[in-house]
């Protein structure tokens, strides 16, 4: 069903740029499927499927089972199953669980909010000004996704120490910002290039100032663009370890969410079953964010590669 | 209501050399005028039009709106609305808030825009359409709400920018009509941007012909066709375009066909005192007409007859100066000429235009 549709999309996608021919090939398209590519195609769609959602499935079924029966020998599905891990985790017996969730959904939202804001303006600066430098922030924003993190870790420390905001969350927005910012910025030129400059220009003509274009035209025209490019500042924030656990102070209830599950990984053992259980809550708030930007996910992922 | 003057101003683009989009450009509009720029692409007919609206800078000269000198002002400041070939209607407002939106930015009062919105929708036949977003309307639609957002505003003057280019064309007829007889209703002064030249001769009180930035000539239609003040006007408007050819002088006139074309003395004195032995002679399609092979006229052979129903013209060579030129020429749409058929045809002599053989300017 899915599938069918799809390639009834390519079909008049192709069609729109062939012209001519386009008949034919959307023809050949809507002929019948044979049996037996059918089943082929079905086969392989189902194992990428259990490729992509077995190790998910297991860590939700993992983290109902106490520690020492998460690994053994011979799994089963159930195994003295039980609340337990997700109580241990949530009352806190087993680190600052909730002040971690706290910080990371500060730290997230932070990114997001201030990470949108600058690669926003960046983008629509870049997409409809022409001025000193521009070609070279776009190159110098490419080159720095190409340094590792490992390499960044020293100087950023060192600039935060000078800055004062060495253990601060501040500091680690500002990190992430580092890294979310060039790609948004990238992302949303390209889906700003997509709206048209006329509008910006009967916008101007209709009494708005540039800023009034950019906030009450552009921005909500852009809202597709927006909502996978905040996806992506939260997912930077979200799930990142490197950088918090060496920028943020030592203390407990400082941590995030990634930094903290370190704590059920200890030297001898793991206690897999609070780990998946944490892991499961972890995940939560990233599929709420998902979920609420998926309708434009698709959209937006698409915007750039075909001329509006 | 307010008169437009632009005094040479000019827009040029950076490069290498730097390109004088519009050159030193003197024009003056005078208030309810409905002036038509025309011209080829890359004419700087829509560049013109962008300065007057303060979307493009104006590097030399100056812009006049009413007197107020509005070269370095801001669009918003100049009050003036604009109508573009895309109409850029704000895809994520209703047509009501489109056409409301430069109000509701002035601070105008809710019903106000309301009873001013509804006016301009009755005006334009937009009142069920109201409420809908721009997807969702046609082509024609859309292209009617850009005009309604123009027209609420009461500016002094409308901008428009090939509003008709969008639409099919017997919309674009239709709709031209309209335009033409809103601004004769409402009296707002208008510069109306095409490269159709049809719409031009239609719509304008008067023409601007642009060529390469420089004006060619500002007149009112019937004053371009019947005195084009250089060859590049007399080419570019009228359909089919002009027959103009270079050809040889003689002390009586022009050699067309193995036959002397006369010219006014005037005409041969100007071109002796310049020292011409050639000149640019420009016939329209409908000055020449077949005669019999007996009479005085050009010998021209017949390639291809395109019947209009009203009209038909012949297309076909006459040799001018050892080698055929193609002429077009209007026949009876009755009787045409058949194909590879040898006729004669002959000029109105009183209908001649003669244009320097090197500059193109006017010698008659």
């Amino acid at each position: 069903m899915t599938i069918d549709a799809a390639t009834v999309q390519v079909a008049t996608s192709a069609e729109a740029r062939g012209g001519g021919g386009g008949a034919r090939r959307a023809a050949r398209s809507h002929r019948r499927r044979g049996p037996l590519a059918s089943l082929g195609l079905h086969a392989a769609l189902i194992a990428a499927s259990v490729i992509a959602v077995f190790p998910v499935f297991w860590v939700l079924v993992t983290s109902f089972k106490p520690d020492a029966r998460a690994v053994e020998p011979t799994p089963k599905l159930v195994n003295q199953s039980s609340l337990d891990n997700y109580v241990d985790v949530l009352n806190g017996s087993k680190g600052a669980f909730l002040s971690w969730f706290g910080n990371s959904v500060t730290i997230a939202a932070m990114t997001t909010v201030l990470g949108l804001f600058l690669a926003a303006t960046t983008g629509y600066a870049v997409s409809r000004f022409n001025f000193p430098g521009r070609r070279g922030l776009m190159l110098g924003f490419l080159v720095i996704q190409m340094f590792p993190f490992a390499v960044l870790i020293v100087p950023l420390y060192n600039i935060l120490l000078a800055l004062g905001l060495q253990g601060s969350s501040i500091g680690l927005v500002l990190v992430y910002c580092t890294t979310a910012v060039p790609f948004c910025t990238y992302m949303l030129k390209g889906y700003f290039d997509t709206i048209p400059r006329e509008i910006d220009e009967a916008g101007r003509v209709d009494g708005l100032s540039p800023f009034g274009v950019f906030w009450r035209l552009v921005l909500p025209l852009a809202r597709p663009g927006l909502a996978v490019t905040a996806f992506y500042a939260f997912l930077t924030a979200w799930g990142e370890v490197a950088f918090a656990s060496a920028f943020l102070s030592a203390a407990d209830e400082s941590k995030t969410l990634a930094v903290g599950l370190q704590v059920f990984v200890q030297q001898n053992r793991t206690e897999w079953g609070h780990l998946a259980a944490a892991s499961i809550l972890v995940a939560v708030p990233a599929v709420v964010v998902f979920y609420l930007v998926q309708r434009f996910l698709v959209a937006g992922l698409a915007a750039g590669s075909v001329k509006g | 209501m307010a008169e437009v003057r632009y005094e040479k101003a000019s827009r040029i683009f950076a490069g290498s050399p730097p390109v004088r989009a519009v050159d030193q450009l003197d024009l003056e509009v005078s208030d309810g005028e409905f002036l038509v720029l025309v011209g080829p692409s890359g004419s700087g007919k829509s560049t013109a039009l962008r300065m007057l609206a303060g979307l493009e800078e104006v590097d030399e000269g100056g812009i006049f709106i009413g007197g107020r000198d509005v070269t370095t002002l801001a669009p918003k400041q100049r009050d003036i609305a604009m109508v573009f070939q895309s109409y850029a209607l704000y895809p994520h407002m209703t047509v009501a808030e489109n056409m409301g939106f430069a109000l509701k930015l002035r601070g105008v009062p809710k019903t106000e825009i309301r009873s001013k919105v509804a006016e301009a929708a009755t005006m334009l036949d937009l009142s069920p359409y109201l409420d809908r977003k721009p997807r969702a309307l046609s082509g024609g639609q859309r292209q009617r709400v850009a005009m309604g957002r123009a027209i609420v505003r009461e500016p002094s003057v409308f901008c428009m920018d090939e509003p008709l280019s969008n639409l099919d064309a017997k919309l674009r007829v239709e709709t031209r009509a309209n335009i033409a007889a809103l601004q004769r209703r409402l009296g707002t002064t208008t510069i109306y941007v095409t490269h159709d030249q049809v719409e031009a001769m239609t719509m304008g009180h008067r023409v601007a012909v642009l060529q390469g930035g420089v004006l060619q000539q500002c007149d009112t239609p019937r004053a371009l066709y019947e005195r084009p003040a250089n060859a590049f006007v007399a080419g570019f408007i009228g359909s089919p375009a002009m027959n103009l050819k270079t050809v040889p002088l003689t002390d009586e006139g022009a050699v067309l066909g193995g036959h002397t074309i006369r010219l006014p003395r005037e005409v041969l004195s100007v071109a002796s005192d310049e020292g011409l032995r050639e000149v640019t002679l420009g016939v329209r399609p409908e000055s020449m007409h077949l005669v019999g092979s007996d009479e005085a006229g050009s010998s021209m052979t017949v390639e291809l007859v395109e019947e209009l129903g009203a009209d038909a013209f012949a297309y076909g060579t006459i040799d001018v100066n050892g080698t055929p030129e193609r002429f077009v020429a209007r026949v009876d749409a009755r009787r045409p000429p058949a194909m590879g058929q040898q006729v004669t045809v002959a000029v109105h002599e009183n209908e001649l235009h003669v244009f320097h053989a090197e500059d193109g300017s006017r010698l008659l």
